[in-house]
């Protein structure tokens, strides 16, 4: 506890000269502002609240599961249903969805090297194409939900088995030379398209959530936050960004390419 | 019995520290807004309280019901509102947080050496997320309840009944995230928290349970979470997931849940063996035998805890092989459990044993657990559990798992704790008189019922045949006393916050690091930051020390 004004002053003059500032701190017994009190060093503040998120995406991990496991079950159950629902997704647009979220996911990582080496600008920027290629990706998934609407395959609201017992006449299952499915396994594709909102819904909730931190980050890094040492935030922002990516790479191998060849 | 280990300060001249963590900052905001572990655990153990006694009350309700076999008090369908209640209420509002949140969240950091927990907003937020989820529980109970059982179990829930099971469904997923972000607050607390010398091997076992705990709250309940999402979705678009005529398996929402629900009693469990271990050793002043095995048994039993949830489903049409795999698989979280205690038998063995309250609750836990733990053991094995499940033996297991089990130690962590957490002690006679009620009432209300169920009465029933009366009119006078029991605690520990006797610091002369320090301790519980330099539960250490003391002040 060195209270005289001389010494704080002096920390105080330490911290705005960079590189240094706290290791000269926690040497004169002060610590910077963004140390909460209860840490004993700005390393153990990082360390910690870095494996909390860690754990915290791991809980992530295990609520998206049950949804995987009921696909997993399901799709063993049901196969010819779930290849007759697969080929009325857009493999097209899920691509590109795919190559925008990892372009996300580059200019993310770019925001968290922008934020340790203490550029302003450039992570005002990286973080703004973050949250313009996050809002893309929803633009592109809204798209995509127009289409089902318009051929009838929300479950539960507004289904139709049209595609399913006269794929001919359905451009989709046409492409890829479907036979028409009885009408008992046909009835099943609703839950493959139950999975396949759920899924994809959650996912979405989780961009949504994302893409509202990130707006709240960019109004604080041109105030000049983060690019001041003190890079957990972003740090752990971008862990859950890259999260919610991965989870988009296992939906998309498993909606949409799956069952592009029989 | 006058052998006693209490030591207190002379009362003529012992004042409580006039700095502490209560009196630090005055005003309801200052409690409210507060990231002080104790203080959150203050507020956990005011709402909890709460809560145990609106669930008390309906357990009141169906035992009155239940001692005649015409159902004459309610309706019947009002009294599957009442069990439904009550389970709910027990279990996501009470036994659930009941140790971890309280004792768990005062004292690990304590316990470690640290100033708080890793993430104390976090910890802040955990706590309204469980006010939240308890108001929507009394919503529920307003808005006229609901009757499905704590379980959700589809498709009665999903097609059959249309009471607040969305409102329910709500209360537990926010409650659930409230109890995610408790075990991964201790899990990042013991991992990054320790103070220079706590090595993993030298954690009080209350750690090492609480840390198996933690893994369970962190990877089980986002399974309930998404299961409950997935049967809110079904109940209001119909998405046939757990839907037959579409194709969908009610059976797939049973293995999510319990899933869940399984490890979710080692959730409940596991904190109250810690506090055992604690009692046990300080109580018998000898290190727990064993450290080790005990330490990982807690772990054994959150890792196997996890593949034998199966076992709630030995009747509902899971596969022969199925039956097998998770019947052995449950057989062996009797051995870790086992290892608990026979370690404890051991600790005890030769040790200097006094029956202060906390001991007394000690002994009841040790007992009635190994009962309720056997007879998991003959639901464990598919052929008795064909015969057994869905009866009140089922009940009275549950039971002596989960109230003579995981109460008792609440009970026996609570006044072993007391005296640190408010600076008092609670009144000795008195509260041994209630541990012995307790036990007493307990025993007369649950014994019962494992006759009951092997005679074959169904539980769940508002009504029963005339020939099962005299065992249940026993049950009703055992749960009268146990109510009597519960009451005590909470009237003697009202009186000792302002009459108790000054506890000083370590009126048990136990040897955690929370007993280092004053009581009720300071904000930032160690004034400067410890070093652990000797093993846990080291009383040769503790008397060094105190020789130390009294030779400094001489």
């Amino acid at each position: 506890m060195s209270d005289s004004p001389a010494i704080a002053h002096g920390a105080q003059a330490l911290a705005n000269s960079a590189d240094s500032a706290s290791a000269a701190n926690s040497a004169l017994g002060e610590h910077p502002a963004y140390q909460r009190h209860h840490f004993e060093t700005v390393d153990q503040q990082a360390d910690a609240t870095n494996f909390a998120m860690w754990l915290f995406l791991l809980t992530e991990v295990m609520f998206f599961g049950g949804l995987f496991t009921a696909y997993l079950i399901y799709r063993n159950w049901y196969y010819p249903a779930f290849v007759a629902g697969s080929h009325q997704l857009n493999v097209v647009w899920g691509t590109l969805n795919t190559l925008v979220l990892i372009a996300s996911s580059f200019t993310m990582a770019m925001g968290v090297w922008c934020s340790e080496t203490r550029r302003r600008r450039g992570l005002v920027l990286c973080l703004s194409l973050t949250f313009f290629l996050g809002m893309c990706f929803l633009g592109i998934k809204t798209i995509e939900y127009h289409e089902k609407w318009e051929k009838h395959h929300i479950p539960g609201l507004h289904y139709s088995l049209q595609s399913f017992l006269d794929p001919a006449h359905d451009e989709a299952a046409a492409a890829y030379g479907d036979k028409p499915l009885p009408l008992d396994m046909a009835r099943h594709t609703e839950l493959y398209f139950f999975l396949y909102f759920a899924m994809t819904g959650m996912h979405a909730l989780h961009m949504i959530i994302g893409i509202a931190i990130l707006g709240y980050m960019i109004v604080r890094a041109k105030a000049g936050a983060y690019t001041t040492g003190h890079v957990t935030f972003v740090e752990n922002f971008g862990l859950y960004w890259h999260f919610v990516d991965i989870i988009w790479i296992y939906l998309f191998a498993l909606l949409y390419l799956i069952s592009r060849h029989q | 019995m006058s052998a006693t280990i209490v030591s207190l300060p002379d009362q003529s001249t012992a004042r409580i520290p006039k700095v502490n963590f209560i009196t630090k900052e005055n005003g309801l905001l200052s409690w409210l807004l507060t990231g002080d572990h104790k203080r959150i655990a203050i507020l956990y153990l005011i709402s909890i309280t709460f809560f145990f006694f609106i669930g008390g009350a309906l357990a009141g309700l169906i035992r009155l019901e239940l001692l005649t076999p015409q159902s004459d008090l309610m309706a019947t369908d009002t009294y599957n509102k009442v069990f439904t209640m009550h389970g709910i209420i027990m279990i996501f509002l009470f036994l659930v947080p009941s140790v971890p949140a309280t004792l768990g969240n005062f004292f690990i950091p304590m316990m470690i050496g640290a100033k708080d927990l890793a993430l104390p907003r976090i910890n802040l937020l955990s706590w309204y997320l469980y006010v939240v989820g308890g108001i929507l529980v009394i919503y529920t109970m307003v808005a006229g309840g609901v009757d499905t059982g704590w379980t959700f179990t589809t498709p009665l829930s999903t097609h059959y009944i249309n009471t607040n099971v969305m409102s329910t469904g709500m209360a537990v997923f926010i409650a659930g995230f409230s109890s995610i972000f408790t075990g991964l607050n201790f899990i990042v607390t013991l991992h990054k928290m320790r103070c220079p010398g706590m090595t993993w091997f030298r954690l009080p076992l209350f750690c090492w349970a609480h840390y198996a705990a933690s893994i369970l709250m962190v990877l089980g309940t986002p399974v309930l979470a998404i299961a409950v999402v997935l049967l809110a979705l079904e109940r209001t678009v119909g998405i046939g997931v757990f839907d037959p005529t579409k194709g969908g398996d009610p059976l797939l929402f049973q293995h999510l849940f319990w899933f869940y629900s399984h490890p979710a009693v080692y959730i409940m469990i596991l904190p109250g063996m810690g506090v055992i271990s604690e009692t046990v050793s300080t109580f018998s002043r000898k290190r727990v035998f064993g450290y080790t095995a005990v330490a990982f048994s807690s772990v054994a039993i959150a890792v196997f805890g996890f593949f034998v949830w199966a076992h709630h489903m030995f009747i509902m049409g899971i596969s022969n092989y199925a039956v097998l795999v998770f019947s052995l698989l449950t057989m062996l979280v009797a051995v870790p459990s086992a290892i608990k205690i026979f370690n404890w038998t051991f600790t005890l063995y030769k040790g200097s044993i006094t029956f202060e309250t906390p001991m007394l609750y000690s002994f009841g836990f040790m007992g009635l657990f190994t009962i309720g733990g056997m007879t998991g053991v003959f639901l464990g094995a598919s052929g008795t559990d064909i015969h057994l499940t869905e009866t009140y033996f089922i009940v009275a297991h549950f039971h002596f798992v989960m109230v003579g089990g995981m109460l008792m130690a609440f009970l026996a962590g609570i006044h072993f704790w007391w005296p640190k957490m408010t600076g008092r002690m609670y009144p000795e006679k008195i509260s041994q008189l209630a541990a012995v009620v307790t036990f007493i009432g307990f025993n007369l209300t649950f014994f019962p019922q494992f006759i009951l169920g092997t005679l074959g009465m169904p539980r769940r029933y508002a009504a029963y045949p005339p020939e099962f009366q005299i065992l249940n009119v026993f049950s009703t006078a055992g749960a009268t006393i146990l109510g009597v029991g519960y009451l005590l605690p909470v009237l003697y520990l009202t009186w000792s916050l302002k009459y108790g006797a000054i506890a000083g610091n370590n009126p048990w002369q136990a040897t955690g690091l929370e007993w280092t320090t004053q009581s009720p301790p300071l904000t930032e519980n160690f004034v400067v930051t410890p070093i652990m330099d000797h093993e846990a539960y080291d009383y040769d250490w503790l008397e060094a020390q105190q020789a130390k003391e009294v030779a400094s002040v001489r």
